[in-house]
């Protein structure tokens, strides 16, 4: 039997290219599309109907609405600093464009001339590079916030900029945990390795989840973290005073953050593109395409298909439009913090957990280590689930402190009465 | 594995050329007619009082300093994290000693009210 191998010279040029076609043009139409998605479903949260004119069901509305900003008037406001208002629209596009490039979207594509990994770059920094290119994306925010010379938008912009930085903190940390299991900084090693567990990530480090989805939220500026554009406060902030397709950039750049933020959380805790049992895994292991080690070590060839790679491309789909999904149920969900409340949030409980989890699950894979599991497996898996399961649990007590669950608990046990106002005695 | 980067630096080509297309295209598409009243800074229709470039609040800048403490603090943590099986208990405890150290930094700055917004 041939060892598959990867594509070579012509062939990976020309896959390259197709892929980076590929991947450009769908984050555009997923954004494009994500646009509408939030005015449906915020719509239908409001028991509304949602932009329905343009088209059937409205779905030319994103075309209508990019055609309307480019031929829209563009204002410059008189005392504005030119080179940087123009400048920071464009810088806040650009990291949220390159970020996707380092996920892995679908499992390896067999053809011909050699296995296609689905992946844009698979560049050995991998988790680094989106950390870094992410937090680029405050500077465009901030800049335009201060060349725009509008009290509201330079408002806007610092609050962007201490909140931002404030969550990329704990954001970091609870990559850490990810990093410790993985051993690896790759993207395709995170799917791998959780392959191999039989776990997600989001079972053995649910507390890391809960405290990435968290960050992230703060991170790409979504409600309840949406200070920076508080339009009960700062018209909408940052970007007061852009108008016409400056705006949009600024629009395009919001959702296509949130899209790699959720395509993320996907890859990083619910298995990427991997649909549960061994018939999908595969990975580069040694110049060989491996889905995983026989019991006496040696590997087992892994068998790609052109289905497979079509059906963990709808998994991964899914799971990304689940988080995509998330992000507006949660608007509409949860009130507007007050800004005092964001960074108390950020600095006295989400870095402090952090750091107390990451030592705990770095303690625990020791012990566990000790104890003679050193290949990993489902059993390690299972131990790592209890432990941040109870730690979860006290972080989630600690956060309601006896307010919302505990409350509306005692409020069950004791029967509330529903008082109804005497009528008057001459009724 | 430079070769891995390329196709990186072609996304980021596009991503630049898009961005700048945009911006241009917008520029030569639309019409421009300034007026005073348009070249005013938007403050909900008021008239702007004052100046945008007045002094603010210090504690951004605290916020600035702590992240990059603890910023630094996660990027050593990373290389750790990655060998962190293999390196065992003594790195452990060295780690642990470093956090706590960083630890003891965020306390005090809690206490001395670095951290309180009002």
């Amino acid at each position: 039997m041939e060892t598959l191998q990867p594509v070579t010279g012509l062939a990976l040029i020309l896959s390259s290219a197709a892929k980076i076609g590929a991947v450009f043009t769908t984050v555009m139409l997923v954004v494009a599309y994500t646009t509408l998605a939030e005015r449906k479903v915020s719509a239908w949260l409001q028991d509304r109907v949602g932009p329905n004119r343009v088209g059937p069901f409205g779905l030319f509305q994103p075309l209508a609405d990019g055609l309307k900003n480019i031929l829209k008037e563009e204002t410059y406001p008189a005392r504005a600093a030119r080179l940087f208002f123009i400048l920071g629209p464009m810088l806040a596009l650009i990291p949220a464009l390159v970020t996707f490039a380092v996920i892995p979207f679908a499992a390896p594509l067999p053809t011909p001339w050699g296995v296609v990994d689905m992946i844009v770059a698979d560049v050995p920094i991998g988790i680094l590079f989106i950390l870094a290119f992410s937090s680029l994306g405050v500077f465009g925010v901030v800049l335009s916030g201060w060349a725009s010379n509008n009290k509201y938008a330079f408002l806007g912009g610092l609050r962007a900029s201490a909140q931002m930085v404030s969550y990329e903190v704990a954001l970091g940390l609870s990559l850490i945990t990810v990093l410790m299991l993985t051993g690896n900084v790759t993207l395709t090693r995170v799917v791998w390795e959780q392959q191999q567990m039989g776990f997600w990530f989001v079972f053995p480090l649910s507390l890391a989840f809960i405290l990435f989805v968290i960050s992230a939220f703060a991170e790409t500026n979504r409600l309840p973290f949406d200070m920076p554009e508080a339009e009960s406060e700062l018209v909408t902030g940052y970007h007061t005073e852009y108008s016409a397709m400056k705006f949009s950039m600024f629009f395009i750049a919001e959702y296509a953050h949130m899209l790699t933020a959720s395509a993320l959380m996907a890859t990083l805790f619910l298995g990427g593109w991997d649909i549960p049992g061994p018939w999908d895994d595969a990975f580069w292991y040694q110049g060989q395409l491996i889905k995983g080690f026989a019991a006496d070590g040696s590997v087992l060839l892994a068998a790609p298909s052109v289905l497979k790679t079509l059906v963990t491309l709808v998994a991964f789909a899914l799971k990304t439009g689940f988080f995509l999904f998330f992000y507006i149920w949660v608007r509409w969900s949860l009130p507007r913090f007050r800004y005092d409340q964001v960074m108390a949030l950020g600095w006295k409980v989400m870095l402090p957990v952090a750091l107390g989890y990451v030592m705990l699950v770095a303690g625990t894979m020791l012990v566990l280590d000790e104890l003679g599991m050193r290949s990993g497996g489902f059993a390690y898996g299972l131990v790592l689930t209890a432990v941040s399961m109870m730690a979860t649990v006290g972080f989630v007590v600690f956060l309601d402190r006896g307010r919302t669950i505990a409350g509306a608990a005692a409020q069950r046990a004791q029967k509330v009465e529903i008082k109804t106002i005497p009528s008057p005695a001459g009724d | 594995m430079s070769g891995a980067y390329l196709p990186l630096l072609l996304l980021f080509s596009i991503s630049v050329v898009n961005a700048v297309g945009m911006a241009v295209a917008t520029h030569v598409l639309n019409p421009y007619r300034p007026t005073p009243q348009k070249e005013m800074p938007y403050e909900s229709g008021m008239i702007p009082l004052g100046d945008t470039r007045a002094r603010f609040s210090v504690k951004f800048y605290m916020v600035a300093i702590s992240f990059i403490v603890f910023d630094l603090e996660t990027v050593f943590l990373v290389p750790w994290a990655v060998q962190m099986r293999e390196l065992g208990w003594s790195v452990f405890v060295a780690m642990l000693i470093f956090v706590a150290v960083l630890a003891v930094g965020l306390l005090y700055e809690w206490k001395k009210g670095g951290l309180e917004w009002d």
